[in-house]
């Protein structure tokens, strides 16, 4: 049963964002401007650009998924959708986590395919193209995911946007951190596969105990 | 040993009496233990041979950056204990605590860079402790800027709460990713760690400022929980029967 809850939460999610196409393409477009803006302001030689690729590539991404956070809960909480959900006798954390899947497929996947074709702009080589698409894949879920904690607080809060990047981008860093790192370790020689291994080591529990604290977060907003 | 009813004061009305009592205790403690590390510190301790005069920064940094880590976990453990207890007290410690620790991981930063420039010749170098200090300083401003955006005492207590929580258990992560990154660049080509064997003089004169910063820290945080006990019960009687307040 629950798990039929969980299925329809995921498909009425995908669906809504399907029918309001242009939000979703806003931060994903978004993610494309940056990461044009900074030959731009850098300059083209192609050596600096690879260097700077991956953690610019990183950086817009971590900035698009702030612009996608703040719609996470918005709708839901203005027509009243997230009390039915605190209500209902579905636990509360698995229809959120429902949410954040159907969150991450709209706003992280996109990013994800995306990136191979910003990373060509910058010259990556195949390898690191690969490495990049694939860090990505594995880091922003839980962007996603931690993200939602900071969203679920900051819901029908004043200034709710910028606090949500104060509040949620210094938790981002360590993603950051090793996200980028993987290219540049492949890159280097070293190998990305244990990069990959600490990104699958956040990525884990974030998925296991992010729904808890979104919920919790949640139901403080809902009192 | 007896039970101690810890229930008792954790009331605002009867904590805020104990606070009254012991913050006054608490600043002069403060006072005394911050002069003689001062006077241990800057007079008595020789001038080290390598680092000149400069170094005697150290006996302000050091301890401020102590207490900055040391109140971050303080608020993650009264934003537990207010979560599960459901305390009113609990949320106006942590709120009482943040600004202290923000000024602290900001005193460190800054006392840093003044050690920074002499010493290592730049006022800012992305080494690991600096830069999780930063994002330490950070997480603070977000708690702040969090507690206060939200009108409603209860919701902004509790949301407050939760953003301590995730923040302190990211702290080690912060740490040790910020590490690796740091050293898979390349390694820092100045190190923080001092020689190896300190003055002993020079040790007792940072833990004399230590103990110093904790027992200020101490006192302007319970004399902060009264001013928020007094603002937030002001529409109780006991607040209109006291002396300070009764017109």
């Amino acid at each position: 049963m629950s798990g039929g809850a969980f299925m329809a939460v995921l498909r009425r999610d995908l669906l809504l964002a399907m029918r309001r196409k242009s939000e979703v393409l806003t931060a994903v477009f978004f993610f494309v401007v940056v990461a044009a803006l900074f030959p731009l302001g850098i300059g083209p030689e192609l050596n600096t650009l690879r260097l700077v690729a991956p953690g610019v590539l990183w950086v817009g991404a971590l900035l698009s998924s702030m612009l996608a956070l703040q719609r996470l809960f918005e709708a839901d909480y203005r027509d009243g959708t997230l009390e039915q959900m605190a209500l209902s006798p579905t636990p509360m954390p698995l229809l959120i986590s429902a949410k954040l899947l159907a969150h991450w497929l709209v706003s992280g996947v996109p990013l994800v395919l995306l990136a191979p074709v910003l990373g060509l702009q910058f010259d990556l080589s195949v390898d690191a193209l690969l490495t990049l698409t694939l860090a990505l894949l594995l880091g922003t879920p839980v962007l996603s995911l931690v993200g939602g904690i900071g969203a679920a607080l900051t819901l029908g809060v004043r200034g709710g946007g910028v606090l949500l990047s104060l509040l949620v981008l210094p938790l981002f860093i360590p993603v950051l951190v090793f996200g980028a790192g993987a290219v540049e370790a492949q890159a280097s020689g070293l190998g990305a596969q244990a990069h990959f291994s600490i990104l699958m080591a956040m990525l884990l529990p974030a998925a296991f105990f992010s729904p808890f604290a979104c919920a919790a977060a949640l139901r403080i907003a809902l009192e | 040993m007896k039970n101690i009813n810890w229930f008792h004061y954790a009331a605002p009305q009867t904590f805020y009496g104990l606070a009254g009592k012991a913050w006054p205790w608490f600043a002069v403690l403060a006072t005394l233990l911050m002069l003689a590390g001062m006077w241990l510190g800057f007079v008595v301790a020789p001038t080290d041979f390598q680092q000149g005069e400069g170094y005697r920064i150290i006996f302000v940094h050091v301890p401020a950056s102590w207490m900055s880590m040391v109140i971050y976990l303080a608020m993650a453990f009264w934003s537990v204990l207010g979560l599960t207890f459901n305390t009113r007290l609990s949320g106006m410690m942590t709120r009482a605590l943040a600004p202290t620790g923000a000024m602290f991981a900001f005193l460190s930063l800054w006392t840093g860079a003044l050690w920074g420039k002499p010493m290592w010749g730049a006022w800012w170098v992305w080494d690991a402790r600096l830069t999780s200090e930063l994002i330490l300083f950070f997480l603070y401003l977000g708690y702040i800027a969090l507690t206060s955006a939200i009108d409603d005492t209860r919701r902004s207590d509790r949301a407050g709460a939760l953003i301590a929580i995730v923040g302190a258990i990211n702290v080690p992560i912060i740490y040790f990713s910020v590490k690796w990154w740091n050293t898979l660049h390349q390694g820092a080509s100045v190190s923080l760690t001092k020689a190896p064997s300190m003055a002993e003089i020079m040790l007792w004169s940072m833990l004399l400022m230590a103990l110093a910063f904790w027992f200020y820290t101490v006192a302007l945080v319970l004399y902060r929980v009264r001013t928020l006990i007094l603002l937030r019960e002001s529409h109780a009687t006991w607040v209109h029967e006291l002396d300070e307040v009764k017109p």
